[in-house]
């Protein structure tokens, strides 16, 4: 088995209207069942969705002298605004599940490989 | 063994190159890592040019390839750490267990070289990706050969190369024929990129062996999935477009089917192009390359330019238009209607086809025949003038260069 990131991204002023609770209510549902069916395949590791960039604090200079700046790490106008990790048995199984998250989310996904995952053992 | 009494270097290199596809593929699947599958051929390789020419050329040299290559492999995965390293990621069990077959699983078909164009073509990597894993995994082709028919350095081709077996190894791209489910969206994307290979080679006779090379490995694929017409009409497509080789480029200049001599065209490629495109009507799934085959095989059929079945040719684009609406498809349907309905209908249709190819000579080049005949040459000069500045190849410039001077020449 291998562990994916499945992450999207947000661009600052696409968003158009906000939805109508009823799209708000009709989303949730959507999402609900995909994570639902993760679970049932064993799949879903963790996932969740961030606040955006102006909630981010980058952190310098290590523990004697930490320096904190206020905003994202890259100034860029797209931010990662959620993101699930997952177990698949390969690309094509993460592939799958991504292609299902964009379904149930409407937003395009990155599927990136983890080299390593879990705690370090030094 | 099959004790030749002489295997020369170049029968050596031709016999290795049918084998290298085949070697590499299984060996791939033995020791799960590309690079190393890669390195222990090559290893086997020069082991066979220094004993075939003596003992001569066994009597199956893939299998000879293949054993040769995993015991050096073994070698490899037994003294190194990075063997080691790829054994624990590969799931070997032990050495041992190399000599055994692992493999068994479900599928449509259990074959190395189909598992491994279908990693090769496999739809996270890009286009350039596919075309130089392909060609250099299955075709055998050296990192340089591949470099120099794709007009990029060496290096440049080593490095995309590299990048693309990373990925494979990082992402964990399967080493497996897809599903029945995901077949056919994922050997569509294997059929086009053994048709980009075939187009880029058409450029002159520099690019013979891209051509070959195209038409050998989709022949491969037709033998691996029998039952895909669609690969079964790529292959008779590029058989009916072969045949005409050595009529259509004369002096490094192209010459136009209406202006080939005929006699020239092979009529064994044609022959079995034929055949082949008769075998994909009786099955009755048409798609878009039996379609393209289909209408090369009319023009093949026709004994001149003007016995054409041109009806014919626009009823099979006008199914193919239905299938794949492209603006390329829309032009060659508008060339056929000329010849059918006279230049006027011909540059109606043209100039109907929807945006995507103002900057293809293709187009300009077909107007300025167009209102050539149809006596304005003054249009016709300027759309062969904007054809020659979109040009991209030196004999397609000649080519429409010699249209201009000729209007020049009616002019005075």
């Amino acid at each position: 088995m291998a562990q994916y990131l499945l992450s999207t991204y947000t661009s600052e002023g696409d968003g158009g209207p906000p939805p109508t609770p009823e799209e708000m209510q009709a989303f949730m549902e959507r999402v609900a069942a995909l994570e639902a069916e993760m679970d049932a395949e064993g799949a879903f590791l963790f996932g969740g969705a961030l606040h955006g960039p102006d909630a981010a604090t980058v952190v310098r200079g290590g523990d004697a002298d930490p320096i904190m700046t206020d905003g994202p790490f890259v100034e860029a106008r797209e931010h990662i605004a959620g993101f699930y990790i997952i177990e698949a048995e390969d690309l094509d199984g993460a592939l799958a599940w991504g292609s299902k998250v964009v379904g149930a989310i409407g937003h395009p996904i990155e599927v990136r490989p983890f080299r390593a995952t879990g705690r370090v053992h030094a | 063994m099959n004790h030749l009494a002489t295997a020369d270097a170049g029968a050596v290199e031709r016999v290795f190159r049918e084998a290298y596809g085949e070697a590499v593929a299984t060996l791939i699947r033995t020791v799960g890592d590309i690079t190393l599958a890669e390195d222990a051929v090559q290893e086997a390789f020069v082991v066979a040019t220094d004993r075939w020419p003596t003992d001569g050329i066994p009597a199956n040299p893939a299998g000879w390839i293949v054993t040769t290559a995993k015991r050096r492999a073994i070698d490899v995965i037994r003294r190194s750490a990075r063997g080691r390293h790829l054994q624990e990621e590969a799931g070997i069990a032990t050495v041992a267990g190399l000599d055994r077959s692992p493999v068994d699983e479900p599928g449509p078909v259990r074959d190395d070289r189909l598992r491994l164009i279908f990693t090769c073509c496999h739809p996270s990597l890009r286009r350039e990706h596919h075309v130089a894993l392909t060609l250099r995994l299955l075709g055998g082709l050296s990192v340089e050969e591949v470099a120099r028919l794709f007009f990029v350095s060496e290096a440049a081709m080593a490095k995309r190369l590299v990048r693309a077996k990373y990925k494979i190894k990082a992402a964990k791209i399967p080493y497996r024929v897809p599903e029945e489910a995901d077949l056919p969206a994922r050997l569509r994307s294997v059929l086009s990129v053994l048709s980009l290979i075939y187009t880029s080679g058409l450029d002159g006779e520099a690019g013979e062996p891209l051509r070959t090379e195209a038409i050998r490995l989709t022949r491969e694929l037709v033998d691996l999935l029998p039952d895909e017409p669609e690969a079964a009409g790529l292959l008779a497509l590029l058989l009916l477009s072969e045949s005409r080789a050595p009529a259509r480029c004369v002096d490094g200049d192209l010459v136009l089917l209406q202006d080939q001599d005929r006699t020239a065209w092979d009529r064994e490629m044609i022959a079995e192009g034929h055949a082949i495109v008769r075998a994909c009507i009786r099955r009755g799934r048409p798609g878009p390359y039996q379609l393209q085959a289909a209408i090369q095989a009319v023009h093949a059929a026709a004994a001149t330019f003007e016995a054409t079945d041109w009806p014919q040719i626009v009823a099979l684009y006008d199914q193919l238009l239905a299938l794949s609406p492209t603006p390329v498809v829309a032009l060659n349907r508008a060339i056929a209607l000329a010849e059918v309905l006279g230049p006027a209908e011909g540059l109606a249709a043209v100039d109907a086809i929807p945006p995507g190819l103002e900057t293809s000579h293709l187009l300009h080049a077909a107007r300025g025949t167009m209102l050539r005949e149809l006596e304005r040459p003054d249009d016709a000069l300027a759309a062969f003038e904007r054809a020659v500045q979109l040009a991209t190849s030196d004999p397609d410039r000649r080519f429409l260069t010699g249209q201009i001077d000729a209007l020049a020449v009616d002019r005075r």
